[in-house]
């Protein structure tokens, strides 16, 4: 479909005035570029998802099943009486407003009903009505009003403008976490048949290949295979990277973008020589060849469908514990709901680092750890020598990924990675990072192409932030830990702030790491390694890993 | 709109107390069973609603982490901010009750010209709402005297703090004047502000009436010559409390305007957004440890699921495996 | 996870709180539907405004009277039905209600209240207890 891409100035003036008519009555707009399109009936077929039927958001009919007021208030109920955070969140909202303006999209499009408050009303009102005495008897005084198909229109297009990102819960004075709130409208809206493609073709290729990409095994081998070739052309050193290899003592976990996409790719090259230069005794799955999950984006059932993978070929590899690799919603599966639907994994043993002997006494119970936990383990511990200097043609700042952040606490590991990695950091704005950081914008199953205005949106507050460090600092690389940022970043930058790319830490961590018998020129992206020429005369200044803190200049 | 509905609500119900504490009926009626019937509802509606709550589990552990994790020895934890243990959780709670802590971060985001998206202060919301319920709370406490006797020292310190600059006679107390201060600027606030005017329910602006209406006939009782006898509330006051009514003769109309706004309070609490008074203790997000790879957290429904297993997934990818040379559990031929 | 048993202690711990006034009453015994019990006058037909008012706002005649006599240098109150009496608190109110215990101290201690008369006043000596009757 031919689609006239929006100019950032018209995306820049964005209208804050609420419309007259209450929203209530404000039909839900279905416009080319805030939208996904509806899921391939193909794919949810192979998943056994119910009502599946050829539809698209466009049609005036969706062609809804008969009883589909039955099944959504039937689902209500039914997740009323399973989630106790759905109940409280129904009840306490006191519409203070705090939330209104610390909502990405809100702030990007200006949409009233992207206000975290009323996106939550949405349902709020559909459950005033059919489960409160007041919303019975009172109605729309009491803010109630009926299920129609308007509503699930509405809930369609807002709970698909929401990237679960969790910064309204930080601000909120109860905690009411509008992802719940999304999530739980999202499993009602895919319980009549209203899923989207971004989400429900992935979740299919995960369960039927291993990833989301649909990668099969032999090409998953193909490609890390390719990875290992390029990386002994780049640095002369030829790493070994085991495949479903039993009685390995780590397996290890990443995001499937890591091995098919750029810049994730990098990060890749990346892992490749840390896990060589330490000698980790690691393989990878092909059958759990996908970390992320985009089952957290169409229910928790779908999600444990889609987790289950990791542990039983843990189990089936007879591995010691799991390392998890770079991605945001990831690791809110793997940190939050994992152990809980999946485990016990009892049959693993409580992590510890083989390299420098380090117990991760907090990963006991599920004995997973984050990469980058890993890693500043053994750069605390001396175990890599990285030479700051061979990333010195960057200028980096950092993005929090939404998930890391406020469903982990991931903060100053990945912080203590880079300093060590590179000379030049910058941390944009004190209200953009950390535990307020702004999402991408394409979260959550919605980065695609034909919702492309809504993610510029959404992403402008995120962007602006990296401006503005652009603008003081001449920052020109933006690190994550994520692998939707990863692949949403760049055309969000190249919208806002051109002159800035993406990278993950671990590429930071691949370009910085002195190799045994190394013969490097260029760095993991083929350009010309800083630091190289100068090889001779630094060796005995390489920034080692002395623990010595960058400041930072802020 | 919703404003207006609420306030015309507010004023029938006062005008009705006016008219029919002039009979003797309408007497017993707003001085005995309306309130002892709307303590009871409170008590009965509050208790139902937690119970209500609590019948659901909390099957996932969501914590909203808003500090550093606890995971190498040498990075430190946020016990506050993204609790470890038991004892942060409660130090988190705690902030949260007593000082509104995340409400503390309010921020106002501005789009400026560039464009610049720029994040001011705005705790004015914080402010308000922290003296809103502060004020309440000691202005209720207050009022215990009425109910028992003797009067605990405790009380009688707590009024004389309150008073504490002797201003007037009888002395102003100053959470009076706070909280009256407060809801005025929860409702302008409301009102001026498009976004939140546009979000409003009724239910927004009922109990800013109700509470003010309930805050300026107690102020026009203690502050103004329609003041009342107070030994004479305090027999009504303890009769409720002891199950023997009394409604002294010398209370006049704008007692039971007190009164009748305190009871429609109490009736209406359990069933409005006015509940987060409890809810605020079980909200998901807030009162669990970030925890999550250190305990297994047990969620009580957690059913199987289809999942597609290592066999079936190499007895469908068995041939590609093998010409890639990759690892195999049944090295068999495929059908 | 359902966490009862800290969702029963919350719930207890709301009822204790809120259900104070009922459990202290009983612990007490106290609780009364008769109000304080005030010394009659030892002399005097009538007080120098309505009995009700004085019961109410009596601290807003004082505080005028104080206003008067110290600020404005005047003495003389004139009630309402003709009577002149002193602007004095010893000597006009204490003359008659002499028992500032029996009088005064009722309803304040009832009421809790700790009216600041008496910073500056000095309480005189109580009448002895033949002088004072008491009301019903």
């Amino acid at each position: 479909m031919a689609e006239s891409k929006p100019k950032p100035e018209k995306l820049a003036s964005v209208d804050y005035r609420p419309p007259s008519k209450s929203w209530m009555d404000v039909p839900p707009e279905i416009r080319l570029g805030t939208f996904n399109w509806a899921a391939n009936p193909a794919n949810a077929k192979y998943l056994d998802l119910p009502h599946v039927r050829k539809w698209q958001p466009t049609d005036e009919d969706w062609k809804l099943p008969d009883n589909w007021q039955q099944i959504v208030l039937e689902g209500l109920a039914d997740r009323l009486q399973k989630y106790r955070s759905l109940k409280v969140f129904m009840d306490i909202c006191v519409r203070c407003g705090a939330c209104a303006d610390k909502c990405h999209f809100f702030l990007g499009s200006g949409d009233p009903k992207n206000m975290p408050v009323l996106r939550a009303e949405l349902l709020r009102s559909v459950y005033r009505r059919d489960f409160t005495t007041a919303g019975k008897i009172l109605g729309k005084l009491a803010g109630a009003r009926p299920l129609t198909p308007q509503v699930i229109k509405e809930w369609f297009l807002y709970f698909y403008q929401c990237t679960e990102c969790r910064r309204c819960s930080v601000f909120c004075p109860y905690g009411i976490d509008t992802a719940e709130i999304t999530m739980m409208g999202r499993e009602l809206l895919n319980s009549i048949g209203l899923g989207i493609d971004w989400i429900t073709t992935p979740a299919a290729n995960c369960f039927r290949t291993g990833n989301h990409l649909g990668i099969q095994p032999h090409g998953f081998k193909d490609s890390i295979d390719f990875a290992v070739d390029e990386l002994e052309e780049i640095t002369g050193v030829r790493v070994e990277a085991p495949i479903n290899k039993k009685g390995a003592e780590i397996l290890f976990v990443s995001p499937s973008a890591d091995y098919f996409a750029s810049p994730h790719y990098y990060t890749l090259l990346g892992y490749l020589q840390l896990f060589h230069e330490i000698g980790l005794d690691y393989t990878w799955s092909a059958y759990a060849s996908e970390g992320g999950n985009f089952g957290l984006f169409h229910s928790s059932d779908m999600m444990k469908r889609l987790n289950a993978k990791v542990y039983a070929e843990a189990k089936r590899l007879g591995v010691k514990w799991i390392l998890g690799g770079e991605c945001g919603h990831m690791w809110r599966v793997l940190h939050q709901y994992m152990d809980t639907m999946n485990g016990p994994a009892d049959f693993l043993e409580q992590p510890v680092s083989p390299i420098t002997g380090t117990r991760f006494d907090h990963a006991r119970s599920t004995k997973m750890v984050h990469i980058c936990e890993f890693t500043s383990d053994l750069i605390a511990n001396g175990k890599i020598k990285l030479d700051k200097s061979r990333n010195d043609n960057v200028k980096v700042t950092f993005h929090d990924s939404c998930n890391p952040a406020r469903a982990m606490g991931l903060f100053d590991e990945p912080r203590y990675c880079i300093d060590h990695a590179c000379n030049h950091f910058y941390e944009m704005p004190e209200n953009t990072i950390r535990e307020q950081t702004f999402c991408c914008g394409s979260g959550s199953g919605i980065g695609t192409d034909e919702n492309f205005e809504m993610r510029m949106r959404g992403g402008f507050p995120r962007a602006n932030a990296v401006q503005y460090v652009h603008d003081k600092h001449g920052v020109n690389m933006l690190a994550c830990i994520c692998a939707i940022d990863k692949a949403t970043l760049p055309p969000l930058l190249e919208f806002w702030v051109p002159e800035v790319e993406v990278c993950g830490v671990h590429e930071l961590i691949g370009n910085a790491l002195i190799m045994k018998g190394e013969t490097r020129t260029t760095d993991l992206r083929g350009e010309p390694l800083p630091g190289v020429a100068e090889e001779a005369d630094a060796t005995d200044s390489v920034a080692a890993s002395d623990g010595e803190e960058v400041s930072k200049d802020v | 709109m919703k404003a207006l509905f609420s306030l015309v609500v507010v004023a029938v119900v006062v005008l009705l107390t006016v008219l029919a504490v002039s009979t003797s009926g309408g007497r017993t009626f707003f001085g005995t069973i309306l309130p002892f019937a709307a303590i009871a509802i409170f008590l009965v509606g509050m208790i139902y609603r937690v119970v209500y709550w609590a019948r659901s589990p909390v099957p996932f552990k969501i914590t909203t982490t808003c500090g550093q994790q606890q995971s190498l020895s040498w990075i430190k934890n946020n016990n506050l901010e993204a609790p470890r243990n038991f004892l942060g959780v409660l130090g988190r709670m705690a902030l949260e009750v007593f000082f509104f802590r995340s409400l503390f971060r309010n921020t106002k985001a501005e789009l400026k010209s560039g464009p610049r998206l720029v994040y001011g202060d705005a705790r004015w919301l914080w402010l308000a709402g922290l003296a809103f319920h502060w004020s309440f709370l000691v202005v209720f406490i207050r009022h215990f005297k009425f109910f028992v006797e003797p009067v605990p020292g405790w009380i009688s310190i707590m009024q004389e703090l309150d008073g504490f600059f002797q201003i007037g006679l009888p002395i102003f107390y100053i959470t009076d004047g706070i909280l009256l201060a407060a809801i005025t600027f929860l409702f302008l606030r409301r009102v001026f502000n498009p976004q939140l005017r546009y979000l409003s329910l009724a239910g927004d602006y009922f109990p800013l009436f109700l509470i003010g209406a309930l805050a300026i006939s107690g102020v026009i009782m203690r502050y103004t010559t329609l003041r009342v006898d107070i030994t004479d509330v305090k027999l009504l006051a303890t009769g409720i409390v002891t199950l023997n009514p009394v409604v002294p003769e010398s209370l006049g109309a704008v007692f039971f305007v007190h009164l009748t706004m305190l009871s429609v309070l109490l009736l209406y609490f359990p069933f409005s957004k006015l509940v987060h008074m409890a809810g605020v203790f079980m909200s998901p997000t807030r009162n669990m440890a970030n925890d999550n790879r250190v305990r297994r957290h047990v969620n009580p429904w957690n059913h199987p699921v289809k999942t597609h297993s290592y066999e079936e997934w190499e007895d469908e990818f068995r041939d590609v495996m093998k010409a890639a040379d990759m690892p195999l559990e049944k090295d068999v031929e495929s059908k | 996870m359902y966490d009862s048993g800290k969702v029963i202690i919350g719930v207890l711990v709301f009822l204790a709180l809120l259900l104070f006034p009922v459990w202290y009453n009983l612990a007490s015994g106290e609780a009364t539907t008769q109000g304080p019990e005030l010394a009659k006058p030892v002399k005097g037909e009538a007080c120098v405004l309505e009995t009700a008012y004085m019961r109410s706002n009596h601290m807003d005649l004082l505080d005028d009277w104080r206003e008067r006599v110290v600020r404005n240098g005047e003495r003389i109150f004139a009630a309402p039905d003709g009577q002149h009496f002193e602007m004095s608190l010893t000597n006009t109110c204490l003359d008659c209600h002499a028992d500032k215990e029996k009088f005064c101290d009722e309803c304040h201690t009832f009421m809790a209240v700790d009216p600041y008369c008496w910073d500056c006043h000095i309480v005189p000596e109580t009448p002895t207890r033949q002088e004072v009757t008491y009301v019903n």
